[in-house]
């Protein structure tokens, strides 16, 4: 039967299979783990740790970018589609057997500290992908994948990260209110004990603030901050109790590398831009304006579109797969994976991101999120040659 | 009545309150403080809600 000429063609999501490239990546870590059991090869131990710094930036330079939209029709059963959600939950069991096997290789082998070292980062790496996983799920109104995303934060202690982000970041996000949005002119190595103790403080006063509400005290069972640290301390406990305490260095360093990522992240996503105040006293609504984007499609595929961060910040609770890219949104010069080795070198990062932020805001220094301590060296430097370029 | 957030269509019900955010059943949206976020998205406060029906 001949088709209506006027009804749309079909839309296909050509990065359906893709997305499986997140739960593929503990594939190949496991993969990796296993080969060195068997070989007792000790580059494997570091494999994750070059995927990471070197195969995932060579694939985004190499393929580049991706700024397909699914098209409005579509969305609605885009966002039904359970597949895209089993894609998230197939991470973590991988996440927690791939710790469970690097606690074992660091307990019964006789490493040297350098490759006990690589083995805690690769591992570490996983589980702040992991975050990213949390995130996701997190974000979702389903009580099995806002449990599931605790248990995903479990192995890098950072389970108030499912309070913090959502009621916290979300709403003071590119303010100097929030300690996860970097400042220009704040280095990473500055801002990581700022976001690391900022987010514990606030993820514990939110939660106090409503169990006050509701006539508990802050140390109530129903603390969601204590229920998930409770899990990190089952999770550590049980493995101490099985391997022996000689495990625990392997555990620290993971779980800090691993939310060190996170935060490496954090400090890209949202470097420099501010929510002006309105008329009323409040920041304006978070705009597309306020995120920093990427459409380099590995790392995207990697971090479930997190990358489309602006979309996110305006629709929190809509799923990775029908996150959109918008033209008027700020763009980062490469994908997550290789700006993070730009942050972790400041001279690096100022020179080439803080020229995007002063065209960002076409050379106006009163509309950018300035580091407070470094405000007259940095209006110094930078607002005579702007205002130059304006004139 | 019945509010609703303009960004995500999270509805507050004053009928069903918002207990996990400490809000019983039956608190009158005049009692929520002005700085509240919506759970739904933190995108919008209190006061961007819209009255849904009355």
């Amino acid at each position: 039967m001949q088709q209506p000429t006027t009804l749309p063609a079909a839309w296909v999501d050509s990065k359906r299979y893709m997305w499986l490239l997140s739960p593929a990546v503990t594939l190949v870590a496991g993969a990796g783990l296993l080969a060195f059991w068997k070989y007792e090869q000790t580059w494997l131990l570091w494999m994750g740790f070059g995927i990471l710094y070197g195969v995932i930036p060579a694939l985004d330079w190499l393929i580049g970018e991706d700024r397909n939209n699914p098209p409005t029709e579509a969305l609605a059963e885009l966002e039904a589609d359970r597949y895209y959600s089993w894609v998230t939950y197939a991470f973590v069991p991988m996440q927690m057997a791939i710790l469970c096997l690097g606690g074992w290789l660091a307990v019964t082998h006789d490493l040297p500290w350098y490759h006990l070292l690589g083995l805690s980062l690769s591992v570490g790496i996983i589980n702040g992908i992991g975050i990213n996983t949390a995130h996701e799920l997190g974000h979702k109104k389903s009580k099995f994948d806002r449990w599931l995303a605790r248990i995903a934060l479990a192995p890098t202690l950072y389970g108030h990260f499912f309070v913090e982000h959502n009621r916290g970041h979300h709403k003071n996000v590119a303010t100097p209110d929030d300690p996860a949005s970097s400042r220009f002119g704040e280095s990473f190595y500055a801002f990581l004990p700022r976001t690391v103790i900022g987010s514990f403080r606030s993820a514990w006063h939110l939660e106090a603030e409503r169990l006050g509400r509701l006539g508990k005290s802050a140390w109530s069972v129903q603390n969601e901050n204590l229920q998930s640290w409770a899990m990190s301390v089952v999770l550590f406990g049980a493995m101490i109790a099985v391997l022996g305490w000689a495990v625990l260095p392997f555990l620290i360093i993971q779980a800090v590398y691993g939310f060190s990522l996170l935060e490496v992240v954090n400090y890209l996503e949202h470097y420099g831009l501010l929510r002006q105040k309105g008329k009323d006293g409040r920041f304006v609504r978070c705009e597309p304006e306020h995120s920093w984007n990427s459409n380099h499609i590995v790392t995207n595929l990697f971090l479930y579109h997190l990358q489309r961060h602006s979309d996110h910040h305006a629709n929190p609770t809509r799923h990775y797969q029908s996150l959109r890219h918008f033209d008027n949104s700020p763009q980062l010069p490469s994908g997550y994976a290789g700006m993070i080795v730009l942050a972790y070198i400041p001279p690096l990062w100022f020179a080439l991101m803080n020229k995007r932020v002063l065209a960002h805001y076409k050379g106006d220094m009163s509309l950018i999120n300035l580091q407070p301590s470094k405000r007259a060296e940095l209006l110094a430097r930078y607002q005579g040659p702007a205002q130059q370029a304006r004139a | 009545m019945r509010y609703r957030c303009p960004n995500c269509d999270h509805v507050y019900d004053e009928a069903q309150g918002e207990p996990h955010d400490g809000f019983p059943p039956g608190t009158a949206w005049s009692l929520i403080p002005e700085d509240w976020s919506c759970p739904g998205c933190a995108v919008r406060d209190k006061v961007d809600f819209e009255v849904l029906d009355t």
